[in-house]
């Protein structure tokens, strides 16, 4: 990545090979900061040197003039030393000028990509390992349990989620005024998984618990893999009773196994206490709002029950032409549903 | 350790400029010969005189070439070696055209459905660059997002057939209809996606990078085959 990268950075790059060179080195791309200093370095330390004995040469010059007096041969050569020390140090301070700015700009790109690297460095057996043991609880709770420190799958899984979503939605004909489809997917799936990590580190260390951000973020992420079964399951099948089961049961050991591994590693049974509850509380109370927001048929009852009122939720109160009309297409909707 | 040409000796005397000869009789308005990269100065002649319709038919020609590879998708490295942007573009315009106006409330969703479907489509193809670059990929930014955006002409064709077939009625056998021409539409840019794409990845990891642009085009697809005008 870091050879495709250099080759084809364009044409300020291949000007300037000696900086090219150094962007190939090495397989891996995570930058190591010895083999920065030393490959890339000397050129600009080189650059400095000539820059700084082009500074020294100018007051031995100056000096020099001064001090010399007026003899021809020595004006002549000083004076093409000094039109040759004007253009080179002026090529040089140019060369000094753009391979700074290259590098500043090429390393914080780069840095900022490969600060991430380490994280995706999985293989698909992993992932699938990772995704099955998500679902069970471990049973150890006086041992603290190993974290992956992955961010792949959570990653993947929070996109899974949003495209369910989005699929619920469409389903469900909802309509959303303010933004889009694609926004609030976007915006709750990610802020849930970003929020609800952030808040549960920010707890974990008022608790002391051992484990830190990218720990969280992993394990929250894996969690929501329930609530992609979930709710894949039961946005294509509308059964209220069906959800519920999932929701106990496939929700609840997700929950549980999240749980457990925290548990593992606090100490004291507030502290335990505090934790959990409030992860549970919040990963069920997700899946419950993810069904109940973007669901059909209870959008038919909210608007029976609740007549011209609009919902909580970002809809808009269809028109209804007469109750009893409605009343009567809801129940048949039911009678047909439980059939 | 690479030896760079021009650290001579190492004394302060600027031995790449020891080429340059500054008489008096020269302005010092000349040229330097400082050697550049490998452009001929041949090339920029060519491009700036000729007429602008061979620029365009140039580029056109280009496109249209590309346009063939994702037809039929064989290992070939042209897709990958000229990377441009025009063909994504159209492509998604114009899917984002035909999408619009396909919801309950079509005064109100006409804008936003402009922008979801090019959003969706760019963000998509970002994340999953980013992600193929992640995971060791060898594949630039700018060549990945060439690749995953001409690989959603299958989706684009996939559309105009839908809307046709709507035009002829909306039951159940022109759903049936729909959903065999969009699933086929979308194996097809998954497979093609994938056969420029995967070759960049260590071998072991293929199916890390094939299940985001799985994702996506499944998205795409998806939009397609609910699309009911209105």
């Amino acid at each position: 990545m870091a050879a495709a990268g250099g080759g084809r950075s364009g044409a300020p790059a291949a000007e300037w090979g000696g900086f090219e060179d150094n962007m190939q080195g090495g397989g891996s791309a995570v930058i190591d900061m010895e083999n920065m200093d030393d490959t890339s370095g000397s050129s600009f330390e080189d650059m400095g040197e000539m820059h700084q004995r082009m500074k020294e040469e100018e007051e031995e010059e100056a000096e020099g003039e001064a001090g010399a007096g007026e003899e021809e041969e020595d004006g002549e050569f000083l004076g093409m030393k000094g039109l040759r020390g004007q253009l080179g140090r002026q090529v040089a301070d140019q060369m000094w000028q753009v391979g700074k700015r290259q590098a500043s700009r090429a390393f914080s790109l780069y840095a900022n990509i490969d600060i991430l690297r380490p994280y995706f460095d999985v293989e698909p057996v992993q992932v699938r390992a990772r995704l099955l043991e998500s679902m069970i609880p471990v049973k150890m709770i006086n041992f603290p349990q190993k974290i992956a420190g992955e961010l792949y799958g959570p990653l993947m899984l929070v996109f899974t989620l949003v495209a369910i979503l989005l699929h619920g939605m469409k389903t469900s004909d909802t309509i959303i005024r303010e933004g889009t489809l694609m926004g609030t997917a976007i915006g709750t799936c990610f802020g849930y998984w970003l929020g609800v990590s952030s808040f549960m580190y920010f707890l974990a260390y008022l608790c002391n618990a051992q484990i830190t951000m990218v720990q969280m973020l992993s394990l929250l992420g894996y969690g929501l893999f329930g609530h992609c079964i979930t709710l894949f399951v039961t946005y294509n099948i509308h059964f209220h009773s069906l959800f519920y089961i999932f929701w106990l049961v496939v929700g609840g050991l997700s929950t549980l196994r999240m749980v457990a591994v925290l548990v593992s590693r606090t100490v004291g049974h507030t502290q335990r206490l505090i934790l959990c509850g409030t992860l549970a509380a919040l990963h069920m109370l997700f899946l419950l709002y993810l069904h109940f927001a973007y669901h059909k048929v209870v959008e038919g009852i909210l608007d029976t029950l609740e007549g011209p009122n609009v919902p909580p939720f970002q809809r808009v109160a269809r028109d209804i032409p007469a109750v009893s009309n409605a009343v009567l297409n809801t129940t048949a909707k039911a009678i047909a549903l439980t059939l | 350790r690479v030896q760079r040409a021009g650290s001579g000796g190492g004394r302060g005397q600027f031995p790449g400029l020891a080429d340059v000869s500054i008489s008096q009789d020269i302005p010092v308005e000349g040229e330097i010969t400082v050697p550049v990269g490998s452009h001929s100065p041949d090339e920029d002649y060519s491009t700036l005189d000729e007429p602008v319709k061979d620029t365009i038919m140039r580029d056109l020609k280009a496109v249209g070439k590309k346009f063939v590879h994702v037809m039929y998708p064989r290992k070939s490295s042209a897709l990958l070696r000229d990377w441009d942007l025009w063909g994504p573009l159209v492509l998604c315009v114009s899917l984002a055209l035909m999408l619009q106006g396909g919801s309950a409330d079509s005064k109100d969703d006409g804008g936003p459905q402009f922008a979801e479907v090019f959003v969706i489509i760019w963000f998509g193809a970002v994340v999953i660059t980013l992600n193929s670059k992640l995971l060791g990929g060898t594949i630039s930014f700018f060549q990945s997002l060439c690749v995953l955006g001409y690989c959603v002409m299958p989706l684009t064709v996939a559309m105009l057939v839908c809307r046709l077939v709507l035009l002829a009625g909306a039951g159940t056998v022109s759903f049936i209809i729909r959903l065999i021409v969009v699933g086929a539409m979308f194996a097809w840019s998954t497979l093609a996606s994938t056969a420029f794409l995967a070759d960049s990845q260590p071998p072991n990891r293929k199916a890390l990078v094939v299940y985001p642009i799985f994702l996506f085009y499944f998205v795409i697809s998806w939009m397609i085959l609910t699309f009911t005008p209105q």
